[in-house]
Formats: C-alpha cells, structure tokens, sequence
C-alpha cells in the first residue's frame, strides 16, 4: 500500500455541476413530480430509495475515496427498526425513520472508528466482514423474525394527515426524503468540510501536516454516509411494508457499490442515474427470461474496464469536449 | 453434553476449517502478490465443485478424474479472466479489482443459476472412501478424513513451495517489489498469472473436496467467501501460513461454538474478527506497515 503523495487515482469530482443552474434542478424537479402518472408509483418510490442509498455511499467514495463494502448493514438495520418501529411499536413515519437513521448513525460511528484507520482494500474488507455481523445478527435477534422479516409493515400517515396507503401520497414521500437527502448530499459535499476530505483523499500526509485531524473527517463523513443510507432504508421499508434479510446482506452493499459506479462516483448526480439504470433492469428484465444477475455482472465488468468515470461521468466529458 | 456430540462438532468444524484454510491461502496469495481482493473466490470454489459434477454426469468420469481435473479447469478459467480482464486494471486504484471480481462473480454465478436453477445436486462419495473407522467414542467417515488430510497436505505444501523453493522466491520476489524483479529478467506478469492460477486451484480444490459433503450448487461459495475475508484479516492480510492456521483453527473453533453456544455459532469469527482488529490491526501473522 502506498501512503506517499496522491493516495487515489479515483476520478475527481467536477465543479462543473455545481453552477449548472437551476434549469437542471427544475427539470428534475418535474421529472419527480410526473413520474408517478408513467410509470408504477410504488416501482418509483423503490427507486428512489435506492438512489438516495447509492448517493449516500457515494458520499464516501466520492469525497473521501474509501470504499465501503459494509453498507448494506446501515441500510438494513435502519431497515430493520423503522420496521419494527411502525409495526410493533405503532409509530408514525417521521419517527421511525428518525429511529431508523439514528440506528445507521450510531452503527457508524462504531464501524467508523473500527475501519477508519485502514486504507484502501483494508478498509472494503474489514466495512465488510463486519457488516456480516449485522446480518448473522439479524438472523438471530428475536424481533427481525429470521428468515421471513418484518413482513405487512403498516406505512401509517404522513404528519398524521395523509394516509400513506395512498401510492400517491406514498410516493410523494419518498420524492420528499430523496429530496432532502440529496440537497444534504449536494451541501456537504461543496462546504468547506467536503473540500478537506478531497484534500485528504488527494494528499493525506499534507493535510496531517498541515494540522488537519484526518480520521475525525473521515469518521465523520463516514457517520454522516452511514446515517443518509439508513434513512433510504427506513424509507425503502415504508415503501415496500417489508424489511428482511436482503436488506443487510452483503450482495445489497455490492449493489450499491455497483449503482454509484455505473453512474460515475466523480459526480452528484451519477449514483441517482446508476440506480434507475440497475433498478429498472432487474424490474423490466423480470419476466424476460434472461439471467439479470449476469447481465448486470457483464455491464459492470465492462463498466469497469472501459468507461470508469460511468454514465454520467463520461456524459460530462462528452459535454467538455464538445463545447 | 456428551462426547460424541463435542467430537462430532470438533470434526465437522476441522472439515470446515480445511475449506477455510484452502480458500484462505488461495486469497492470500492473489491479493500478496496481485494486490486484489479476489471477492469471485467462492466462485470458484462453486466451478471446482461443479466441474467435478459435470465431469461425472455428462463425461461418466468419476471423482478420482474430478479431484485432480475439475481444480485445474477452475485454475484454466481463473489464469483466462487474469490474462484477458483482470491484469487490464493493476495499475489503477486496487478497490476497482474487488469491484470487476464481484462483477465477474455476478456474471459466472447468474448463469450457473441460469443453467442449473439453486438445487443442490448431490455427488456421492467415492467408493473407496466410504465407510469410516470406528473410534470407539464416535464414528468417523473415511471421506472427513480424507478432506482433512489433502486439505493440510495441500495448504502446507503450497506454502513449503512459496517459501523454500525457487519459484517461490521469484514469486515472493514479484510480491514485495515487482519493478526491481522485473528488471532482473523475471517475467512478473507471467508469474502473476501463475500466482493467480494457483490460488484458484486451490479454491477449486476445496470445492471438489466439498461436493460429496454439502453437494454441488450454484450458490455454494457465496456466502463462504465472506467467512474467508474475516479469516484473511484475522490471520493478516497477506501471511501465507497466518490464512492457513487461522483457517483451520477459526473452523474448530467455529465446531466448538456449536456444541456451547449454537446461536453464536456463524457469529464466532466475525467476533474474533472485531477483537483481533481492536487489539492487533494487522492481525496475528501480519506485520504492521
């Protein structure tokens, strides 16, 4: 492992996206709001979640360039209690995806300050073995019923007004999480805290020298990306009314990892592309009999070896060289 | 408890543990010398175990043909993604190496699903190997000890090899600094390729080994390769005789657990792992960079 000089030859984030203009907010701001009348609303809001839990991971790659391969226990066990917060406990849904956030959070800080000291491949495989803990754990807790889950979560009522067994109001919901969570995303990334975990992520022994406590910026992006993924997973449970193991098994932070690239890890808004991309390839490839699972392998190797900077990455570059 | 129950589990975690030491010292080779985390380990494990299967069913060649050819199709198809895919990536950030082997595993893993649907297929014992000796205090199957015996002759052999032969002099050479290795006229990327082959024989290997015990499925090595990774990091990321000692002992221990603590059984090593790495960062055979 090299701890010289520039540490990752990872893209590097943009500057371009940020003063793009408020056109590209508005659209997306439209494409949100009309979705629901194209396409299945409960699909939708499914997708949504996954966006913001690939944006979540890419907060840590993107700025701070550790790979987490663990995510899917912050995921899963907010998952979990956002589950079991609505169904045993009866509580509305800002509560318990607070519950479900705080969990992801404090589950963080632990996974954080274990791993944070580790670089690079050391640091993927110790987020990972420990968050098979999380999920052996949740084969074995008595309130995440093993094998079958938390199934027939009730979603309850948004500020106690509207039922959320309304798709509509449903959706809208998860529109509203995404939002903040990815405007949260966008603010972090370009305040000054953003700028000194790229500045660590470029030269990590300049930044010490220059006085910089290191591991505490990187535990604290590491809690912050851990507790945006817990809020998808709450909200994913309140979508979806089931929590169970998948949520924390370690194919989820696979996945994630592989939304935020094929989207373009250098970018905002590339994990949101990377999962509308996965996620309607395994739900419209459903029923067409092919292997989705080596289909989606296949684009990711060749992700991989021919276009890393992803989709939306290579896009941009497409937009520089043609201006 | 009685003994046999104690003895029972002590056996089956030693046979677990064999598996663990194989894929263990496998992965500890690749990432040694390739700097990649092999996450498509278990993978291989699976073609190893169903090369075996499909030589028997569709080739009517029997498990003797299957232990010494199914492990080296497994290496032949391992040596062919390093050669055509893998070695593409080396001089970028290592974390894309896990990324494009949990890509290639995706792919390989979904079509063997495709093809052969999750059930596991059973593949019997061979002939000469059944039956079992009785101890007098329990009963054991030829075949267990059979595993056992390959698995530590294969492990020990394989590091004997590395550290006091030749090739492996060039190759720990490769390991600790492939410029200057390069330059004294030894192929690097060759050896890399071999290195690679190597720690997929072993991985096929072990699920050859593994078939007639716990049959042959698709999904056999995905969850497995997990275990592997906390053994990896217990016994020190890349310490050859740490993968192969931690892998056996962390298997035993695992039995063990079963018979005081069956609920804590699938957790022990994940525990282990948590402690080693508070008290010890490097693990127990590595050295702390």
């Amino acid at each position: 492992m090299t701890t010289g000089a520039p540490t990752s030859n990872l893209p590097a984030s943009p500057v371009a996206t940020r003063g793009s203009g408020y056109a590209w907010y508005a659209l997306a701001l439209i494409v949100l709001a009309a979705a629901p009348f194209f396409i299945y609303p409960l699909f939708a809001a499914k997708v949504l979640c996954y966006c913001l839990f690939a944006c979540a991971f890419n907060l840590l790659l993107g700025t701070s360039g550790l790979l987490s391969f663990g995510h899917a226990a912050f995921f899963g066990s907010a998952a979990y209690i956002a589950g079991h917060a609505l169904k045993v406990w009866g509580l509305p849904f800002e509560l318990a995806a607070l519950l479900g956030t705080l969990t992801a959070a404090a589950l963080g800080f632990v996974f954080g300050a274990l791993s944070i000291r580790r670089q690079g491949l050391y640091f993927a495989m110790i987020t990972l073995a420990l968050a098979q803990m999380i999920y052996f754990m949740a084969f074995q807790l008595p309130f995440t019923h093993a094998e079958d889950g938390l199934t027939a979560v009730p979603r309850g009522k948004i500020l106690g007004l509207f039922d959320l067994n309304n798709l509509y109001v449903m959706y809208y919901t998860a529109v509203a999480v995404f939002v903040i969570g990815y405007l949260l995303i966008v603010r972090i990334t370009h305040s000054t805290f953003g700028q000194v975990l790229k500045a660590i992520r470029e030269n990590q022994p300049r930044m010490i020298s220059l006085g910089y406590s290191v591991n505490s910026y990187k535990l604290m992006v590491f809690i912050l990306s851990a507790a945006l993924s817990g809020l998808a997973g709450a909200t994913k449970t309140m979508v979806v009314q089931l929590a169970s193991t998948v949520d924390v098994h370690w194919a989820t932070s696979g996945d994630v990892a592989l939304m935020a690239l094929l989207g373009g890890v250098g970018t905002l808004f590339g994990p949101v592309a990377g999962g509308v991309i996965v996620e309607s390839l395994q739900f419209y490839l459903a029923d067409s009999g092919l292997p989705i699972q080596a289909v989606i392998g296949a684009i990711f190797v060749l992700c991989i070896l021919l276009f890393r900077q992803g989709v939306v990455g290579e896009l941009l570059r497409l937009r520089l060289k043609w201006r | 408890m009685s003994t046999q129950v104690l003895f029972g589990q002590l056996l089956i975690g030693l046979i677990n543990g064999s598996f663990y030491a194989l894929l263990a010292l496998g992965f500890a080779i690749i990432f040694g010398l390739l700097g990649i985390i092999n996450i498509a380990q278990g993978t291989f494990y699976m073609i190893g175990a169903f090369g075996a299967w499909m030589l028997l069913h569709y080739l009517g060649l029997g498990y003797w043909w299957g232990i010494v050819l199914a492990p080296v199709i497994a290496g032949i198809v391992g040596m062919t993604l390093e050669k055509t895919l893998i070695s593409r990536i080396y001089k970028i950030d290592h974390i894309y190496g896990l990324l494009l082997t949990y890509g290639l595993m995706m792919f390989i893993m979904g079509m063997f699903i495709y093809f052969f649907q999750t059930a596991p297929r059973p593949y019997p014992v061979p002939p000469e190997l059944t039956g079992g000796y009785n101890l007098g205090f329990m009963f054991v199957p030829k075949y267990r000890v059979w595993v056992v015996v390959v698995s530590v002759v294969f492990c020990f052999g394989t590091w004997y090899v590395i550290e006091k032969t030749p090739v492996g002099r060039n190759l720990r050479a490769a390991t600790e600094n492939p410029m200057l290795t390069r330059a004294l006229g030894i192929n690097v990327p060759a050896l890399l390729t071999l290195g690679f082959g190597v720690g997929v024989v072993l991985a096929g290997l072990a699920g050859v080994l593994a078939g007639p015990i716990y049959s042959v499925s698709p999904i056999m090595g995905g969850d497995l390769v997990i275990v592997v990774f906390a053994i990896v990091v217990v016994g020190g990321m890349q310490s050859i005789l740490g993968a192969i000692v931690t892998g056996l002992s962390l298997g035993v221990l695992e039995g063990l657990t079963k018979v005081f603590y069956a609920h804590g059984a699938n957790m022990v090593i994940f525990v282990i792992m948590f402690i080693v790495l508070l008290m010890k960062p490097a693990g127990l055979f590595g050295q702390e960079k």
